[in-house]
Parts: C-alpha cells; structure tokens; sequence
C-alpha cells in the first residue's frame, strides 16, 4: 500500500467519487483559500506571470514599440550561434557560479561552525563581522577604491611603495584583473541568508547526539561533524545551497557597479550584464526574453540537480 | 561513574589543541578580509582633506574629524527636492511594502502550514520553487506588467511587489511548521474559533521572531534599493539614489561619498544589531524537506 492511500484512508468513502470529495474538501476549507488568496494574488501576478510572459516574448521579436511577430526560435538560435558575446556572458556567468557557489558555501559552512563552540557574546560579534558585507548595500565600492586605478588608489600606492610593481594597474578596467577581482568582491558580499541559516542549524543540533556519538566511538571533531553534525543539518544544507547557487548565478550587478557596462573587452560580462545591455538599454524585448528564459531553465537546472545531490547525502 | 569518563574522555580527545590552533588560525584570515574593507570605508570618512590626499594613503585616519559628514548634509541642503523628501519616500515605501507583506505573508503562511486543503502543498512546492531564480530574471516582463496596471512612476511599483517577496512567506511557513504546535490549534478549533481568529491571535504571537525577521529582511532589502527603473520622477525617488548622486559627484566629493556610504550602511547593520537573536531562531527553521 501506498503512503498516500494510506493518508487518505481515514476519509475513504465508497458513497461519493475522489473528484467530488476534492471538491467537498474544497468548500469545508473555503477559509483557507481566502486567507492565501491576497498573497498568492501578487505572487501570481508579479513572478509567474512574468516567467510565462518572458516564456512567450522570447519568440517573438518585439521592441516596446512595433506589434510583435512571432518568430519562432530564432532569438534562441541568434544566441547561441551569432551572439559572441552572449557566449561569452556564458562562460563568465559558469566560472563565477563554479567558484563562487561552492566557495561562498564552504565559507558560510566553515565559518558558521568555527564559531559555534563559541560564547554567545563573542559569536554574536564574530556573526555580525561576516555578515555585516551581506547587508550594507553598495558598501562594496569600497572595493572600487582600495582598488583605484591610480597610484592614489591604497593597494597601487603599496605595491608602488614596496616595489612590487612600477606603475600603477587599474584594476578594474583591465582586463586581466577585472574577473578574479569581482570574484573576490563577490565572496565577500555572500555571507549572507545562508550563512544565518548554518549558524542556526548548527545550534538546532541535538547535544545527546553528540555524547550518544561520543559513546559509539567518534573520535575527533572531524568525525563528529561527518556523522552526526551533517546529517542534522541536511535541510539547512539544502536551503543554503539554493539561496548559494541562485545568487552566484544571479551575479552581475557588482560587475556593472565597479567595472562599467560592458567591463573591459567583456572580460567579466556575465549572463545578467548582457540582459541588462539588451532589456534596459537597448529594448530588444523580444530577444531579452530569450537570455532571461535561458538563465530562468540554468537556474533552476542547477538547484535541482544540486538539491538532488545533496538530498542524498548520508542516505 | 564509566559514562561520566565517556564524556570528560569525549571533551579531550575531540578537541585536539591543533585543530583549534587551525581553525583559529583560518578564521583570523577569514575574519580580516571580511573586515578590513570595512575598516577602511570608516576610515575613509574620518580622513580631513589632506589625508585623502595624501601620499602614499594611509589606512588608518591619523586626525579624525566629522568635517565629511558635515559636508554631505550641506550637499543634502542644497539638493534641489529636499532630502526630506527623498527620506519620506523610502520610509513611506519601506513601510508599506513591509507591512502589506508581513500581513497577507503571514496570513498565507498559516494556511498553507495549518491548514489541511485541496491544493495547499501543490501552492507551497510553486513558492519555494520560485527561490531557484534570482527576481531580476523577471525585470523585465515585470516593467510591461507593471506599465499595463499603470503603477509605473507611483509608489505602488515598489510597494505592491515587495509584498511578494518569496523568502518571507518561505521562512514564516517553515517557522510556523515547527514552532506552533497543531494541539493548541486544535483546541481553539474546539472552542469555536474562526480560522482567522486561531491565526490572529493564537498563532501570530507566537512566531514573533519571525515576524521580526520578515520586517528586517523586507526593510533591508527597500533601504538599500537604489534607482529604481519603475519610477522616473525626480520627487519620488529614494534615500539611497539621492545619497548615490552626491557621491556620484566626482573627485571633490570623496570625503562627503565616504561618509554618505558609512550612513547607508550604519542603518542595516544598526538593525540587524538589535534583531539578531530572533532572526537567527528564525533560521532554525529555515531547512528544506523534500
């Protein structure tokens, strides 16, 4: 027997048929659905409406201005086979979210353990040093300064200083920098929910467990955290990795911020960049369309996959 | 006595005084490179005129002083839309687009998590499904929805969205799974009251921190909104564009952009200072569960 028919086994009755039980159950909870009715009204309207919407214009070529015709594939086709750039954007957008997924992951995991064992005063400071980034908006041009690309700016001055270099680099607009330094700035900003997520997982872990673990023979902290911390945390490990990949692969706006639109001979254009250059400044909506849909299907392509990945975890 | 031995014996031997050196070690490392950036953001505000120009720049300021600050608030003077202004709208924004969300959030949240109906998980898997895309996927078919209900250039194009914000509902679903027990439900149900009664005033108080954390994660999200392409009037722009323009001006207004970033960022942190312990109680329940 099944899970589900055994749930529903209490209500089974042979007088009336499964369609109009559901709808028997749909009137006796009427309440429920007034009370999600204003929210899942918004939510309609303002995130599923818009994906199907992107959906349907990404096959056409529409511009704000002229009736839009249906044109079949070809935005998909002009992306993936004229649009050099777009290949490009893609290849970006892969290495940030290869490196800063996983790392800013490992980070807030690593982080969020360290300082667990520590007393809550202490934790809650050390908690608000990493976090703090995550939160204060566009603090990260901060980074545009140390940075600057004059000798003025304090990491040329101290390479100037000591001799390391003899004239000054401008960071950002090179082309050779401008990628591992926005890497950089983006691990730095992503302490962020997921990081609060772990801290609190981590506290959420049942104590006996670890003396219970103590008795069976675990012998160091590193077995603790693969046999007993780990797999408590499997759900917090989950919502952490969505909130890590969605946003690594969302990346683009500290590109546009430190290093231009485009960056230097599109040396950190990434997926979001070129939606960007197409929706906002040139309204090729049609076409647009067809990069967000793109990025909409990576997206979730990579969640799922990872959460699978991770759902097995200890299993 | 042999299992008391178990657990003084557990404390030694899973707590090697290396480890903690490595882990102290990577966490120092880790530590000033979140911290440092930050350091120098202050620093950089408290530096008189001859400090930003000095040369080579030094890190640290050597004469503080509040000269900076002094200057972005003439800058603010003499904005043409009064900075008043410019507050009011992202305070107004903030707080109706908070408000609005905690309240149908938190509203949805307790059907979907108390209440056993047709469709209701089907609903949840859609929501959480939609925290796997960044919301600026959708910017711009938003932008053509949003011109067609003719909110564009009105407050309403911050405010209405922000009531829809996925995380929210998301947290406050999967805290009022875990922490409002189904017995207390079950005997107001008894008793006779309506569902929006038991959830009014039976399982709101008691998932207080995650209303707090609904509230500073919508408030942080609004006061750090910057130009927002929905709105293209002047008078109706935020705190942080208008802040984002002085600083914007060039070489002369160093002083005065550091300082303005120091008060951006003095605000959320401030908050999150305050609110700390709720939201972090709010994260235990934060798992996902497939």
């Amino acid at each position: 027997m099944s899970k589900k028919s055994a749930e529903y086994q209490a209500v089974a009755r042979k007088d009336i048929t499964y369609r109009q039980w559901i709808w028997k159950e749909m009137k006796r909870n009427k309440v429920a659905y007034l009370m999600i009715a204003p929210y899942v009204l918004v939510f309609t309207l303002f995130t599923i409406v818009p994906v199907l919407l992107s959906f349907v214009i990404s096959f056409t070529d529409f511009n704000m201005l002229q009736f839009p015709n249906f044109v079949g594939l070809e935005n998909y086709i002009n992306l993936f086979f004229a649009d050099d750039i777009f290949l490009i954007s893609a290849k970006n957008t892969l290495i940030f979210a290869v490196i800063v997924g996983p790392v800013s992951y490992l980070m807030s995991f690593l982080v969020a353990w360290f300082i667990n064992e520590l007393s809550p005063k202490i934790r809650s400071v050390v908690t608000l040093i990493f976090y703090a980034p995550a939160i204060s908006g566009q603090v990260y041009m901060i980074w545009g300064t140390l940075f600057s690309a004059d000798s003025q700016g304090w990491v040329n001055a101290t390479l100037l200083e000591t001799g390391i270099i003899e004239s000054p680099i401008s960071w950002f607009k090179d082309a050779d920098y401008v990628m591992p330094l926005c890497i950089v700035v983006a691990l730095w900003t992503s302490l962020g929910t997921s990081f609060l997520s772990f801290i609190a997982g981590l506290q959420g872990v049942d104590r006996s467990l670890y003396e219970a673990g103590a008795v069976d023979g675990v012998k160091n902290r590193w077995q603790e955290l693969w046999y007993i911390t780990l797999p408590s945390m499997k759900p917090q490990l989950m919502f952490g990795a969505i909130m890590a990949i969605t946003n690594s692969f969302g990346f683009g706006g500290v590109v546009t911020a430190l290093a231009g639109l485009p960056s230097v001979d599109y040396a950190a254009h990434t997926i979001m960049n070129h939606l960007e250059d197409y929706g906002g400044a040139r309204y090729e909506i049609g076409y647009s369309s067809a990069i967000a849909v793109v990025l909409f299907l990576v997206m979730i392509g990579a969640n799922t996959v990872v959460s699978k990945v991770i759902s097995k975890v200890g299993s | 006595m042999a299992k008391l031995r178990t657990r003084k014996h557990k404390v030694v031997l899973s707590r090697s005084a290396g480890g903690d050196a490595g882990i102290t070690f990577l966490l120092t490392i880790l530590g000033i490179f979140m911290f440092l950036p930050m350091v120098y953001v202050i620093s950089q505000s408290l530096k008189p005129l001859d400090e930003l120009w000095m040369y080579p720049p030094r890190f640290i300021v050597k004469n503080p002083t509040l000269g900076n600050f002094k200057d972005l608030f003439t800058l603010m003077n003499d904005s043409w839309v009064p900075f008043s202004r410019y507050i009011f709208n992202t305070v107004f924004t903030s707080v109706g687009g908070t408000f609005g969300h905690l309240f149908i959030a938190s509203m949805c949240a307790y059907a979907l998590a108390k209440i056993k109906f047709p469709g209701g998980k089907a609903i949840f898997k859609t929501i959480r499904t939609s925290l796997m895309f960044h919301s600026t996927v959708t910017a711009i078919t938003n932008f053509m929805l949003m011109s067609a209900f003719q909110m564009i250039d009105t407050y309403w194009a911050i405010i209405v969205p922000a009531w829809g914000y996925t995380l929210g509902l998301y947290l406050m679903k999967q805290f009022m799974d875990s922490s409002v027990p189904d017995t207390v439900l079950e005997s107001a149900r008894l008793d006779g009251a309506s569902e929006i009664r038991t959830y009014w005033t039976i399982a709101m108080p008691m998932v207080k921190p995650a209303w707090l954390t609904l509230i500073i994660y919508s408030f942080q999200a609004l006061w750090n909104a910057g130009a927002s392409t929905y709105i293209y009037s002047e008078q109706l722009k935020s705190f942080n564009y208008a802040i984002g323009k002085i600083t914007a001006g060039g070489i002369k207004r160093q002083g005065a952009s550091a300082a303005a970033t120091v008060l951006m960022m003095a605000v959320p942190i401030l908050v999150f200072v305050i609110s700390q312990s709720n939201i972090i109680e709010t994260m235990g329940s934060s798992g996902m569960k497939d």
